[in-house]
């Protein structure tokens, strides 16, 4: 675990960033946040597909959620406007208690999955909710823990 | 020499100011000392308070004005009215009335001071990889690239997006920008004055609160003070009942005179609520069955009861924008954006360049701003004077004589109110029934409409934009920096008169060719 986090680490600070690479929002369904489950072409080479697949997939349903209009929701809306909303200072919303899920997901996806690859996912909130950043880092450190060679030693462990 | 060096420094500076927004915050020596929070850096027009806790419009006059009638108001009640109707009939008046004026009190504070839904602007990396991909599906290498849509098929029906200019995203379904506030808000219903914010996703139910429990408290006090005045005019009769209570007169003019609009816009709320429309949809007709035979509108859920439990008591999303963050100055960057861009904001940079020259080198961040603003009024001034009609950028309001920007005409289009009186808002609306509807990047014609429907409690707003030509004042080196701000709209007018002498006429002319073909 403390290794993970130390790839994490220094994959910010010692590797460059080649490009990034965005999903953007679907918006078929409406105005629900839902993210493209389209594949850039970009990360061919970087990721399996089913794994930024799972990861989006999960994120969606995540999002839908929070957004989800049924009895909990109704309730809380309406012990709101009973309170004159002043229960909103004391209370955290069902919204942004997924958005915290959301993060240590996303935290979790990226110590284990993406930072060994040399990719880095950024919290779609940090970007107003319009797309999901992918950071592609290429390393250029000299140092032992680089994620080239982990990259190397993840493909071969597959 | 040493103008080539403040030259190039200042050339420096209007390259930064090129590439952002109109009003930006963001002074580049301040950065590298503390820690600054993001809300001092956000790039719309927006005031904050409290360190970033309440965010408010730029123009707060008319949200003073609600504020003081309603406080008035239920003042005047609660002194002279209760204690007659408290002991006559029951004291269970005064407790209604003042749980519903706290209730219209808090309603309308959590409106004015919360974030409507604003869209933080797009991330240089964002902004640079969309132009890349529209540039690889149009093709074309024009000056300006042609408006940006795209077209998305929700449930059936297809929405075109745009995309926005100043923020540089392609605005989800129901976003739209506002012009005053300079943001792209999510499920933007109208930008209202009376509450100085835009109302949006984030605080619609506020809104309809606030106008449905002020409806509820406009009819209480208006009741309630013509039965103490029958009362009273049982005992003593009519005059002396007015002469023993004057303040029951007053209150029953503003009630009178609040009813019929306030009254109407929460049974017009009420509807776009049932029909989950906001008032930008329903004005602009998106959804109305009139377009064609298959157009309805795809947000709907189906029945009156569940659009209205969505719209009040569905799930309230945070805000996006994070006021009270700290900036992270150390995020990496790729390379900064790309042609289309950058060769606008040349343009810019060489007009307010070409003004600099002329000017003296007192060039602070501001001045520079104002050059360019000034620049752009003069630019667009012959044509202003050729055609009146010409709806590009300005439209000349009535009152003023003067040219105003784009922007500060809309205020124009009134608040929520602006229903001349005695008439019930109609479901089918016209252009004049908004307080502000969103706009694209220019105005369009309905809202010169709006302007010709002046109206007595439309005069605060009319003078709020008079003053905005006043605000932007003239660049140092054309007229007397030490002007005051009252004889600025005479000289900025002599100046157009100037102008068209001068060989400032034909920069500004060439400007205008260049502004035109944009």
């Amino acid at each position: 675990m403390a290794t993970e986090f130390h790839n994490l680490q220094e994959l910010r600070h010692n590797a460059s960033l080649v490009t990034k690479v965005f999903i953007q929002r679907d918006y078929s369904e409406g105005t629900v946040c839902r993210f493209q489950a389209k594949f850039p072409s970009e990360l061919d080479n970087r990721i399996e597909r089913t794994l930024l697949g799972e990861t989006v997939r999960t994120l969606n349903s995540y999002y839908a959620e929070a957004e989800k209009i049924g009895g909990q929701s109704y309730l809380e809306g309406c012990l709101a406007c009973a309170t004159a909303y002043i229960i909103f200072l004391c209370m955290e919303t069902r919204y942004e208690k997924v958005l915290r899920k959301i993060s240590g997901y996303i935290q979790e996806q990226n110590e284990k999955i993406y930072a060994p690859r040399g990719l880095l996912i950024t919290d779609p909130i940090e970007r107003g909710m319009r797309v999901l950043e992918i950071s592609v880092f290429e390393d250029r450190g000299s140092g032992g823990s680089s994620p080239s060679s982990t990259m190397s030693s993840g493909s071969s462990a597959r | 020499m040493h103008l080539g060096v403040s030259e190039s420094m200042r050339e420096c500076e209007y390259s930064q100011i090129s590439t952002r927004s109109s009003t930006p915050m963001e002074t580049p020596y301040k950065k590298k000392t503390s820690k600054k929070r993001k809300w001092e850096i956000f790039p719309g027009r927006n005031k904050f308070y409290c360190g970033g806790r309440i965010m408010m419009a730029k123009q707060t006059g008319v949200f003073y004005l609600t504020l003081v009638l309603i406080l008035v108001t239920c003042g005047l009640f609660f002194t002279f009215d209760c204690p007659f109707l408290a002991l006559q009939l029951t004291p269970v008046i005064p407790v209604i009335g003042g749980v519903l004026f706290l209730f219209v009190l808090g309603t309308l504070l959590r409106t004015s001071f919360s974030d409507p839904g604003v869209l933080p602007r797009a991330t240089p990396d964002e902004a640079a990889d969309l132009e890349r991909q529209i540039d690889v599906a149009n093709g074309s290498t024009g000056y300006r690239p042609p408006p940006r849509t795209k077209e998305v098929v929700i449930n059936g029906q297809t929405v075109k997006l745009k995309y926005c200019f100043t923020c540089k995203i392609f605005r989800p379904p129901r976003a739209s920008h506002c012009s005053l506030c300079d943001n792209c808000v999510d499920r933007f219903d109208h930008h209202c004055p009376w509450v100085g914010n835009c109302v949006g996703k984030r605080n619609y139910r506020f809104f309809y609160m606030f106008i449905l429990s002020l409806s509820f408290l406009t009819i209480f006090i208006f009741a309630f003070v013509i039965t103490h005045i029958i009362l009273r005019s049982h005992r003593n009769g009519f005059l002396n009942a007015l002469k023993d209570s004057p303040a029951s007169v007053l209150e029953v003019v503003v009630c009178f005179f609040s009813v019929w609009s306030i009254v109407g816009l929460s049974g017009f709320h009420t509807y776009l609520i049932s029909s989950n429309q906001t008032t930008n949809e329903d004005i602009k007709g998106s959804w109305s069955s009139k377009r064609g035979k298959d157009n309805y509108n795809p947000y709907s859920h189906g029945n009156i009861f569940t659009n209205c439990c969505a719209a009040l008591c569905g799930p309230l999303p945070p805000s996006l924008i994070d006021r009270r963050g700290f900036v992270q100055s150390d995020t990496p960057q790729l390379a900064p954006p790309t042609n289309g861009i950058t060769m606008y904001g040349a343009t810019q940079s060489q007009q307010s360049h070409m003004f600099s020259m002329e000017s003296k080198p007192i060039c602070d961040q501001d001045q520079c701003i104002q050059s360019t603003k000034f620049v752009l009024q003069a630019a667009a001034t012959p044509l202003l004077q050729q055609q009146s009609s010409e709806p590009v950028i300005l439209t000349a309001s009535p009152e003023n004589g003067g040219t105003l920007p784009g922007r500060s005409a809309l205020t124009l289009g009134g608040p929520c109110t602006s229903l001349p009186l005695g008439q019930p808002t109609p479901p089918t609306s016209t252009p004049s029934l908004s307080c502000h509807e969103a706009t694209d990047m220019l105005p369009i014609h309905g809202h010169s409409h709006t302007h010709n429907h002046s109206h007595p409690l439309q005069e605060p707003v009319a003078h709020h934009h008079f003053l905005t030509p006043e605000e932007v004042p003239s660049p140092p080196g054309m007229l007397h920096c030490g002007s005051p701000m009252g004889h600025s709209h005479t000289m900025q007018a002599g100046f157009y008169n100037l102008a068209s002498q001068d060989s400032l006429h034909e920069d500004s002319v060439r400007g205008l060719v260049k502004l035109s073909s944009v």
